[in-house]
């Protein structure tokens, strides 16, 4: 690889920019695609495809054996809320790699006491949520349990696509929380991207068990075909 | 922690700017219950330290020795394990799979 690609590399990352390299693993020879020059590539097809399993492979075009390797941009996770479940989610999604963030406008619950290494933002989500450039790779939970902090904070990750956009809060909070969503121009759709009540069901009763149990159900919306999530998590 | 695959480039990136010399390891092809998926990389330098993995520390001593050669050479290989050849089953692919690698020197040009 020619430093001047992996540099290349390293700098879409760093923007969090999805970019695949193409090798043609006879000779070695390169080049990389970014995410914005994927439908103008004669390869898009293939391309687009890998890219949507965030999957690097082979292929086979034109007689040549070339590995497209790709570079997706790493899985972060903000969570709204800094309550206890929060304190066991935010190291345990630590561990899985995952960037996370914390935001939660109640200064006595967005404490570094209490998030010791993690980025902590003690702002309304209005404010907190827009310079953090909330994605596709992003996963989304709210678990402040209050309207006034989640519902903005949900109406944020329908507008930016996230991945996995989770809440906390029984089936009877969540069906209130769906009309108070539409009646603020969420559409049904939108609703049906919130996985709530949340995590999936292990019968979790601890912060660390809940936090367990919405880690797993993130790593499924990640990594499992689309169509066997809703089933694995049933 | 340098063990996220954008640390590893990362790191690749800087030894090669400090005058190292560096490959790049890439898990291309598997087949069976292979360790690590396509994708998966190992960073080498020309002292031998590496970052990464490409099969959870089954080949990786394998690798970073043909790693060292393609460093001098500047010639990609395609280095293949699987628990049918018996020098891998030696390095320790025991899992059973196969794995083919890509091993590629980072280069000024």
């Amino acid at each position: 690889m020619k430093l001047q690609t992996l540099s290349e590399v390293n700098i879409e990352r760093a923007a969090r920019r999805p970019v695949i390299v193409i090798t043609d693993t006879a000779n070695g020879d390169q080049r990389l695609v970014k995410a914005k020059d994927i439908a103008t590539d004669p390869l898009r097809v293939e391309l687009s495809k890998q890219l949507r399993m965030g999957k690097s492979g082979m292929i086979e075009a034109a007689g040549k054996k070339l590995f497209l390797n790709v570079y997706a941009p790493t899985a972060r996770l903000v969570i709204v809320g800094a309550v206890h479940i929060s304190q066991a989610l935010a190291p345990l999604a630590r561990s899985l790699d995952y960037d996370v963030t914390v935001v939660d406008p109640r200064t006595a619950f967005a404490s570094p006491e209490r998030f010791p290494d993690v980025p902590l933002i003690a702002e309304w989500p209005d404010v907190a949520l827009p310079p953090l450039n909330v994605d596709h790779y992003t996963a989304f939970v709210a678990v402040t349990h209050d309207p006034k902090i989640d519902d903005p904070a949900l109406l944020h990750a329908f507008a930016r696509d996230c991945f996995y956009i989770g809440a906390l809060g029984s089936r009877k909070t969540h069906a209130k929380r769906a009309e108070r969503l539409k009646a603020q121009g969420a559409s049904d759709a939108d609703i049906a991207r919130i996985h709530a009540p949340i995590g999936l069901n292990i019968g979790a009763v601890s912060p660390s068990e809940i936090a367990v149990s919405i880690m797993a159900e993130i790593t499924a919306e990640l990594r499992l075909p689309k169509e066997n999530v809703k089933e694995q998590a049933a | 922690m340098l063990n996220r695959d954008e640390d590893i480039l990362q790191a690749a990136e800087a030894w090669q700017k400090a005058g190292h010399g560096v490959a790049l390891a890439t898990v291309v092809e598997t087949w069976g219950s292979a360790p690590r998926p396509a994708g998966s990389s190992l960073v080498i330098n020309d002292d031998g330290t590496f970052l990464g993995s490409v099969s959870g520390g089954c080949v990786e001593g394998a690798v970073v020795t043909e790693a060292l050669d393609v460093i001098a050479s500047g010639q990609p290989k395609m280095l293949e394990f699987g628990v049918a050849d018996e020098t891998a089953w030696n390095v320790g692919l025991s899992c059973g799979g196969t794995i083919r690698v890509f091993v590629e020197k980072v280069a000024q040009s």
